[in-house]
């Protein structure tokens, strides 16, 4: 039968694998490969100048800064929408009242569920338009017109949100954690619905709180779950572009006010398309895919834990 | 720059890249990067030169297939379809392909790393190709050719006397003219006649007198002035026309070519400091500073301000949130003691940039394209369908209805005369661009001093390209 299989097999492979190799390994060689040249992304004209643009990258004050911020989202968006999708996934799925012994969620758990899964549903161009309008500056904002009617905020000096130099990249990280709660909830509920019902039925037998529960059962069962999302989140954090870029101030890409919210794929950009530094934009794009498979595989290790049979 | 779309073009490329970019995912960011194939001859075609034919002074081969590339935005593409019938007209053998695209760098930009771009393209719109980019990669004629070449109405002319002020300098690189800009546009403030009128305000002249109007506006409930803060450049159309009229000509030549020594000149900290007032007297409209230029120009067209800093465009791209009997008005910026140029000097250029490549395979006919577009007859055209005047010096046949903006700021050209100057380094010194207008949302933001301003705009010109 082998000599049958392996065709066939092969036959499917060959082209997704040529595609693979031709549209996305094909074009990460090429950017290695100019990001040693001094490319003006203007014209074929390129001279090789070795590893200048790194050495470069290290000493630009700007980058680095960006970096910090990268660094910043780094630490903030996993832990945020992780512990916030794992209480709101434990609510819906086990957090119930247990009137007769069973397990279940809160009142309305259905509803809620795609609720919170509405925003993951949006394109970050509409969570963009979206939440400038939440975040507006004068009382036509949504935030800003609250506040004002509530009376914290005055009139004739709105808050500025997004453009603050302080909160603008929080007010980003928001919108990030926002949108993203819904999707790890989903994924975390039905890590949580694969755990048999038994097992909670026991330890409510037994007498255990809902925070017994929740450390000694859910938690250890939902480890690869959240492992897996703590890698896409790091990814997702060394990106945030789209929203950066729209949503502050600033020349070419946001990142401002006065790069208080620059982070590394504003500044690449900025490079590459406004001042025409393609070859140090793309020492910055190398830069970027090597933090964040560098990010990839330690988290990966250092998460690793004994699997739980059940 | 300034033009009569829909949007203006700076702020839509900033967003429309940013979508573009994110519709490509995340991790493309990587492989944004690569694309170029890199082949193609890098050697330049020989620069035409000038024949004693003034009917065909660049020698344009009938033969030679012409490649033209429009940005089809407000102003659509079928204006440039007149020119291509014409050139055809006169060179019967010729094939002209036409392109009408937004996507100008999407096209291009490929094209040009590969070496084979057009013959002739309009280089604006949301993802036009960065001018100053384009110029250090050698990819671009030197014009001055074709502003030698003879007047295709009146042969004794050259182009470059029919020309408005201004337009050669918008197009200048280094020295050399690179791109020939087509649309004329004024920038200042501009606000409502008829508000002004019901309110009894007069348009002030001077800048003390504009400081006392915002007191006067201010006490009757309505913010004085408003801005596009989260794009800073609109707020420098007011800081850098006080620095120009204080300062002189010369003082703008060397700010815009990143002279260093130009941010030690008195006027410059005199301009900066004369806008600082507005923020001293609290005078913004609350929450401009964050607003985007649709959100702040639908507000000063409902009445919540009085004044905006804009170009011509302005008219064009708020046609529909502007009230029928708003009556929109031109104020060039007013002046301040001892200014070195009038009080009707103002800040006048030329947008929509008409480029030849340098690796073009029919430079001749690209030179040649442009020569036809700038007839009377032509220009004639173009006005009456954008609704926006062309770089050609009376370049409007006399029926040709204007709107009261657009006729309000041909006035102020008309008063001007002569005196007119031209920042550029927003559009040719980008790097340097971007760090003056963070200083200056620092500024309306009262984050930094105008001395402060002052000493980042000087440090901004190491960024010189």
């Amino acid at each position: 039968m082998r000599h049958r299989k392996t065709p066939f097999i092969f036959g499917f492979l060959v082209v997704p694998v040529v595609l693979y190799i031709a549209l996305v390994i094909w074009p990460y060689l090429q950017t290695f490969g100019y990001s040693l040249t001094d490319w003006s992304g203007a014209s074929p004209d390129m001279n090789f100048i070795g590893l200048d643009n790194y050495t470069k990258l290290f000493r630009d004050s700007a980058f680095l800064d960006a970096l910090q911020h990268n660094l910043l989202l780094l630490i903030v968006l996993p832990l945020a929408t992780i512990l916030l999708a794992l209480f709101f996934a434990f609510m819906l799925n086990v957090g119930g009242k247990s009137g007769t012994g069973g397990v279940q969620g809160v009142r309305g758990s259905a509803f809620y569920k795609v609720v919170f899964f509405f925003p993951q549903v949006l394109s970050v161009a509409i969570l963009s338009v979206l939440f400038q309008g939440v975040y507006r500056t004068d009382k036509g904002g949504l935030l800003n017109g609250v506040l004002i009617a509530v009376g914290i905020v005055d009139e004739n000096h709105p808050w500025d949100f997004a453009s603050n130099p302080t909160f603008g990249l929080w007010c980003v990280m928001g919108v990030i954690i926002w949108s993203g709660v819904g999707f790890y909830l989903v994924l975390f509920s039905a890590a949580m619905q694969s755990i048999p019902k038994d097992i909670y039925e026991a330890a409510l037998l037994d007498g255990a709180k809902r925070g017994t529960t929740f450390f000694k059962i859910t938690l250890p069962l939902l480890w690869e779950s959240i492992q897996t999302a703590w890698v896409y989140l790091a990814i997702a954090a060394m990106d945030a572009f789209a929203l950066v870029s729209t949503m502050t101030p600033g020349a070419y890409y946001g990142g401002g006010p006065d790069h208080h919210s620059e982070i590394m794929a504003t500044l690449l950009m900025r490079n590459f398309i406004t001042y025409g530094k393609a070859g140090y934009a793309c020492a910055m794009g190398v830069v970027i895919f090597f933090i964040t498979l560098v990010l990839s595989v330690v988290s990966l290790r250092v998460t690793r834990r004994e699997k739980i049979e059940f | 720059m300034g033009s009569a779309t829909e949007y203006n073009r700076r702020d839509l490329f900033k967003r429309a890249a940013a979508i573009t970019v994110l519709a490509a995912g995340g991790t493309s960011l990587l492989a944004a990067c690569a694309g170029g194939s890199g082949s193609g001859d890098s050697k330049s075609s020989a620069a035409p030169s000038l024949g004693s034919d003034s009917k065909n002074p660049f020698g344009v081969k009938a033969s030679d297939a012409l490649d033209v590339v429009i940005f089809k935005g407000g102003y659509g593409d079928d204006y440039a379809k007149v020119f291509e019938d014409a050139y055809k007209k006169a060179y019967a053998g010729a094939n002209v392909s036409h392109l009408g695209t937004q996507e100008i760098s999407g096209k291009l930009q490929p094209r040009f790393n590969a070496g084979s771009p057009p013959d002739v393209f309009d280089n604006s719109g949301a993802q036009a190709m960065k001018a100053d980019v384009l110029v250090s990669a050698d990819q671009l004629t030197d014009l001055t050719v074709l502003l030698d070449a003879p007047y295709l109405d009146d042969p004794t002319k050259k182009i470059r006397d029919v020309l408005l002020p201004g337009t050669v300098e918008q197009g200048t690189i280094n020295g050399k003219m690179y791109s020939l800009n087509y649309v004329y546009t004024v920038f200042g403030l501009w606000y409502s006649a008829k508000l002004f009128k019901e309110k009894g305000w007069t348009p002030p002249k001077t800048w003390d007198e504009f400081i006392t109007l915002c007191g006067t506006i201010k006490a009757a409930g309505i913010a004085p002035f408003a801005h596009q803060g989260k794009y800073p450049y609109y707020a420098n159309y007011v800081i850098f026309s006080l620095i120009a009229k204080q300062g002189g000509l010369d003082l703008v030549k060397k700010i815009n070519a990143c002279d260093a020594t130009a941010w030690d000149d008195p006027a410059v900290l005199a301009g900066v400091t004369a806008f600082n007032k507005i923020m001293e007297g609290d005078f913004l409209l609350p929450g401009t500073n964050g607003m985007t230029h649709t959100e702040s120009q639908t507000a000063w067209c409902q009445g919540k301000a009085a004044f905006i800093p804009s170009g011509s465009w302005l008219e064009n791209e708020m046609l529909a949130s502007t009230p029928a009997d708003f009556d929109m008005a031109f104020l060039p910026i007013p002046s301040l003691p001892n200014d070195k140029l009038p009080a009707t000097a103002l800040w006048a250029g030329a947008g929509e940039p008409f480029m030849v490549p340098s690796k073009a395979k029919n430079k001749a006919g690209g030179l040649e394209f442009l020569r036809m577009m700038l007839t009377k007859d032509g220009s004639s055209k173009f006005v009456a369908t954008a609704n926006s005047l062309t770089v050609l010096k009376d370049g409007v046949n006399a029926d040709v209805p204007l709107k009261p903006g657009t006729k309000s700021s041909a006035a102020a050209v008309k008063a001007a005369g002569d005196v007119t100057f031209n920042f550029s380094f927003q559009d040719l010194q980008t790097a340097f661009d971007a760090e003056v207008e963070n200083a200056t949302n620092e500024l309306v933001n009262k984050r930094i001093s105008p001395a402060e301003w002052v000493s980042r705009g000087k440090a901004a010109t190491s960024k010189k390209v």
